[in-house]
């Protein structure tokens, strides 16, 4: 299929959509337009997280847990509010929804916590070749603390999990099966719903890393059946600083404190204490609660506009990426097919490095993200040092995809 | 047309002027930036009254870093090893002949670093 015979409609409304980020009015010099094609490093924020962000801030502001005065009753609502809206956005319990500063530390709490409970020397942890390094180095943290050792599924040719193998890594009895939902190189959507069967077969615990998956598709931890999962707000069009780990009830109550400190406990001694309830025993001191009010403001935000559409919008923007960018030549789009991935295309340009490859793309106001994207086990597995990555959400265009493929073109005959 | 990628450099790095390896060669040193990939080696000849009399590098990366070490060894030939010591970030940036960002002056300096590193057995800080 031609690019231009590409059906260009669009399954959400666009406009409005666009509209409603404030950002994507920026001209990065005068009269160049923004083209944000990063939204997996992060995504942009709409007014309804900043205006709610800013409310609370203006009118609702006090710590939390602690005071009876209204405004700390005010701010204490708010935060447990958007707890339960983040519970209800992955069919979770709140208790089962611990805050974190992001999905990187969510994932660290359960290698120190359950981890360092659970594990002994000479178990296995089985990861894969595609995970981002917050999904990598906290396992390896714990495995040269406890002399454990780490399995990676191998990936195929065209950049999916190859399962055969997994079945054959799960036979050698990992008691953790950490995976990412999403490769945040090579857009693959992992099928981990059958991948939790078969680690639960073999009687491994499973951790999803969902930190790029949970902003683009709808997720259902109860019928996925995951131990844990990782997820991060400020890629589902919250702010910064604040993630969370969902646990299953039955395993965070066998899990020890992760940091100590202020609310996280219930009553304290001079040389003991002990600890709060469930989700607060793992979450020490002030949290961010703007971050959680403005998370819990992206949620209702996107579902309202539905994952699924948001999802389908994606997909439809990617595989027209796909099909405008490999009629170029010396052009290379790496992983599987659209039908397999999200709104994530990172390709190579024979004989031009990835970082003149997005400084050029910036001199024409497009923001590409060129390295290893946190993933450098994966570059070396498959032989590159670097790739540029374009990356789509629920208000990327066809147009911007045009502006890229143009882009592209300026960048190969700068370099002729 | 970015300022950046003027046409020097677009020459130097698709027709480097000192890529290649010397063999033998009197010292050699190779470093990298793993962040962005980019990786460096230089070889340099010395006469025994110290001046470098070939240099050479090798390596890949963008076209900053590359057109740098392009530019830098063919600038130090024929100057005495001393004189590595005094080249600072402003030599290796006239060499080029364009402002850089802090992120892409890694690139740049790159190959200044290797120079220093394998003259002198030093690394070269961030803002020498």
């Amino acid at each position: 299929m031609k690019a231009e015979t590409f059906s260009r409609k669009y399954g959400i409304d666009i406009e409005r959509i666009r509209a409603d980020f404030p950002i994507l009015k920026r001209q990065i010099k005068p009269g160049i337009p923004l083209v944000y094609l990063d939204s997996a490093a992060s995504s942009q924020k709409p007014s309804a997280v900043i205006d709610a962000m800013s409310e609370y801030y203006r009118n609702h502001h006090a710590n939390i847990h602690r005071a009876v005065h209204t405004l700390a009753e005010e701010a204490t609502g708010m935060y447990e509010a958007a707890r339960a809206k983040i519970a209800a956005c992955i069919a979770a319990q709140p208790e089962e929804i611990v805050f974190t500063r992001n999905a990187t530390e969510a994932i660290n709490l359960v290698a120190q916590s359950w981890g360092r409970t659970h594990l002994k020397a000479g178990d296995r942890i089985l990861l894969s070749e595609m995970e981002h390094h917050s999904n990598l180095v906290p396992w390896q943290i714990l495995a040269k603390d406890r002399d454990l050792q780490l399995d990676f599924i191998p990936l195929t040719g065209s950049g999916e999990l190859d399962l055969d193998a997994c079945e054959t890594l799960l036979g050698r009895g990992p008691k953790l099966v950490a995976l990412t939902q999403m490769s945040n190189v090579l857009g693959t959507i992992v099928p981990i719903r059958e991948i939790v069967r078969s680690a639960h077969r073999a009687g491994a615990r499973l951790l999803v890393d969902a930190a790029q998956a949970a902003s683009h598709m709808a997720i259902d931890v109860l019928d996925l059946d995951a131990d844990f999962m990782a997820i991060s707000s400020h890629k589902m069009c919250g702010p910064t600083g604040i993630g969370a780990l969902y646990g299953k009830t039955e395993v965070l109550r066998d899990m020890p404190p992760f940091l100590g400190g202020g609310d996280m406990i219930r009553k304290v001694d001079w040389r003991s204490f002990e600890p709060n309830d469930l989700p607060y025993i793992f979450e020490a001191g002030t949290p961010a609660i703007a971050e959680a009010v403005g998370w819990g403001a992206a949620v209702d935000y996107l579902t309202a506009i539905g994952f699924e559409a948001i999802h389908r919008h994606e997909t439809d923007i990617a595989a027209y990426a796909m099909e405008s960018l490999r009629e170029m030549p010396g052009l290379t789009v790496l992983g599987p097919e659209p039908s397999k991935r999200g709104g994530v295309v990172s390709f190579t340009l024979e004989g031009i490095h990835p970082h003149d490859i997005a400084q050029i793309l910036d001199s024409y106001g497009i923001a590409v993200r060129a390295g290893h994207h946190c993933a450098m086990p994966l570059h070396t597995r498959l032989g590159l040092s670097a790739t540029t990555r374009a990356s789509f959400y629920l208000y990327s265009t066809f147009e911007e995809v045009d502006a890229l493929a143009a882009g592209l073109r300026k960048v190969r005959a700068i370099f002729a | 047309m970015d300022d950046l990628y003027r046409q020097q450099i677009i020459d130097r790095y698709k027709h480097p002027l000192k890529r290649g390896m010397l063999d033998p060669h009197d010292i050699t040193y190779e470093d990298e930036n793993p962040l962005c990939g980019d990786k460096l080696r230089i070889d340099l000849r010395v006469s025994p009254e110290g001046i470098i009399t070939e240099a050479a590098f090798s390596g890949d990366g963008c076209a900053i870093s590359q057109a740098s070490a392009d530019l830098l060894t063919e600038y130090i030939e024929g100057k005495p090893l001393e004189e590595v010591r005094t080249l600072s970030k402003e030599d290796i940036l006239d060499l080029l002949g364009i402002e850089l960002s802090p992120i892409r002056l890694k690139c740049a300096l790159l190959s200044l670093k290797v120079l220093k590193a394998g003259a002198y057995g030093m690394k070269e800080e961030k803002d020498a």
